[in-house]
């Protein structure tokens, strides 16, 4: 039977070359809850770095999936087995494409935390002898040093200091200027001849900063060190090619750029994925079994164990589809747009201290603040009572914020959903925050 | 204060917040209890010393930094309970945790919470329960260590 045709993915015509208001308020009804309200307030949601909201593109992939095709891949060779495996592979050559990848590239992860974690613990393992000598090159001991930056979210973080107390390696950080950005001196003399892994976000969760990754790529190939690139806040916000950028691992979760929880990516360049040994072993990513041993496929099954994510991954790929359309360069611009507004509407408020480069200078769409005299969690209470959804607290980033000397701050940030009007709400709001908790009359 | 606010900022809350009744740790603490809201950072050290004239009461002090309602509620704590008999701590906190848990159904006994009856209205915002548990956790494992 052949494989059954699929409906296209409706969205907006990209016909001007910027995202302009009529095309956003337009996308924005292919987003249904952001028609809902909270608190009798229309929603304002200015909280997609931490999740997005997904489009009815979406929706109606992975309900269309369940409805029609829902099967376990690779395994079985009845029909509905056949189209969910063919529609999963899609899926995965749909990303692959996405991020200038190969589909063997890339593998199906929960999120992007376990994405860097199987290259941890990959790596961990190489370092104790496993997968031959083919992954020799990555075993990691005393002597061997570890590079990540203070600016990191402790997905890749806490992955490497647990790798480097299983193998005895040591752990450097490249700290933070005061704009945010990463110290250039540092970046020169902490990567040097004992590195064998430099782990760096792309774009800063927090201060929205994007880092020099090709002059990072330069500095640890040059000492033959491999790049693990945290791409959360980069991949759903801007055109990215993890190929070009020339990084050797790469990861980023699927609910943060329009798709279903439960998804997320790592990429690998091919020969590096074929050699790193699996973490999580089992059913579908073997090739002979014996009762003392067990030889596995080659990368992405090696790192598939199990049952696989099929429906989120689907429902990925549609997220993936609605973001072409509309154009990840135009995504980019709306959101540096609306990241100015943000940044000059904060710095025309007194009392308010934002973290992080000033606009004018590539950063990501968000803007993460801290209120004089009202704490954070307080802050984000008051616009909640308003209807304005925000990110309070240390963001997964505890070492950035103890740099900065807060403990928590206020972050909105952006997608291509969001528009000018919700950016005012959200100022005219905070304007009146100080006053409410008595710290300004 | 305007609308659904009021019932979590009550004007206690914040005056407790200002005034920190009990904020300064003690030099020689029999038990320092420090505990952290993972999902903000915020922190709170408690410190019990027993009473040397009377060993049945405990002086309260703490120290922290947090939002209006982790520093309220603690500055309550130690009004309502610095010299308290230790026997009746557990019950105490035991009261809060009922109330805070009730999802705005008890409202609290003020003879036996004091001013942290005005935590009532926390109740009604579950994501910021833990703020206001955030001292009594701290005393209730201060009290579990107490020699």
């Amino acid at each position: 039977m052949p494989i059954r045709e699929r409906g296209p993915v409706t969205s907006p015509a990209s016909t001007s070359a910027t995202l302009g208001d009529a095309e956003v308020r337009a996308l924005r009804a292919d987003f249904p809850i952001l028609a809902e309200h909270v608190g009798g307030h229309p929603l304002v949601y200015l909280d997609s770095g931490a999740t997005a909201q997904q489009p009815l593109a979406v929706l109606d992939a992975v309900d269309d999936f369940v409805r029609h095709r829902n099967a376990a891949v690779h395994r079985g060779a009845h029909t509905l087995a056949a189209e969910a495996t063919e529609e999963f592979e899609d899926a995965r050559a749909t990303v692959a494409a996405f991020v200038g990848a190969r589909p063997e590239e890339i593998v199906w992860t929960t999120n992007a935390t376990e994405a860097i974690n199987i290259v941890a613990y990959g790596v961990s393992n190489a370092s104790v002898g496993r997968g031959g000598a083919e992954a020799r090159r990555f075993a990691i001991g005393p002597g061997d040093e570890i590079v990540a930056t203070e600016l990191e979210h402790h997905a890749n973080l806490i992955p490497w200091q647990e790798l480097a107390a299983r193998t005895g390696a040591s752990l450097r950080i490249v700290h933070l200027e005061d704009d945010g950005t990463l110290r250039e001196d540092e970046l020169a003399s902490v990567i040097g001849e004992r590195t064998r892994i430099v782990a760096v976000a792309h774009v800063s969760n927090v201060l929205g900063t994007v880092t020099p990754v090709e002059r990072i790529v330069a500095l640890a190939h040059a000492v033959g060190a491999l790049v693990v690139l945290d791409a959360c806040q980069s991949v759903p916000h801007r055109p990215v090619d993890v190929a070009a950028l020339g990084v050797d691992f790469a990861a980023f979760s699927g609910h943060k750029m329009l798709g279903p929880t439960g998804v997320g990516v790592l990429w690998g360049r091919r020969e590096l994925l074929d050699a790193l040994p699996p973490v999580l072993t089992g059913g579908s990513m073997i090739t002979t079994v014996s009762l003392e041993s067990a030889e596995y496929l080659p990368a992405p099954q090696r790192f598939e164990a199990g049952t696989q994510k099929v429906a989120q991954a689907i429902g990925l790929a549609a997220a993936v589809r609605y973001l072409e359309a509309i154009g990840m360069e135009r995504v980019r611009e709306h959101e540096e747009r609306l990241a100015r507004r943000l940044l000059e509407g904060v710095s025309a408020l007194p009392g308010m201290t934002v973290l992080g480069p000033p606009a004018g200078v590539d950063r990501g769409g968000l803007v993460s603040l801290v209120v004089d005299g009202v704490h954070a969690h307080d802050v984000g209470q008051y616009l909640d009572e308003a209807g304005i959804a925000v990110r309070v607290g240390h963001h997964c980033a505890q070492p950035l914020h103890r740099r900065f000397g807060v403990t928590a701050t206020v972050r909105a940030s952006t997608y291509l959903y969001t528009t000018e009007e919700e950016v005012d709400a959200f100022l005219d709001r905070l304007a009146s925050v100080r006053s409410f908790f008595r710290v300004a009359r | 204060m305007t609308g659904g606010l009021d019932q979590l900022y009550g004007d206690l809350i914040v005056d407790h917040a200002e005034r920190r009744v009990g904020a300064g740790l003690l030099e020689d603490p029999d038990v320092r209890s420090h505990q952290v809201n993972p999902t903000c950072g915020d922190e709170i050290w408690l410190d019990l010393a027993v009473d040397p004239e009377r060993p049945d009461a405990v002086h309260i002090a703490w120290e922290g930094h947090g939002c209006l309602i982790s520093q309220g509620s603690a500055s309550m704590l130690a009004e309502l309970l610095d010299g308290a008999p230790r026997a009746e701590l557990p019950a105490r906190i035991a009261a809060v945790r009922e109330m805070l848990h009730s999802r705005g159904t008890i409202a609290g006994d003020e003879d036996v919470l004091g001013d942290a009856v005005a935590l009532a209205g926390v109740s009604r915002y579950v994501a910021r329960v833990k703020c206001a548990m955030l001292a009594w956790v701290a005393l209730e494992d201060a009290v579990a260590r107490l020699p």
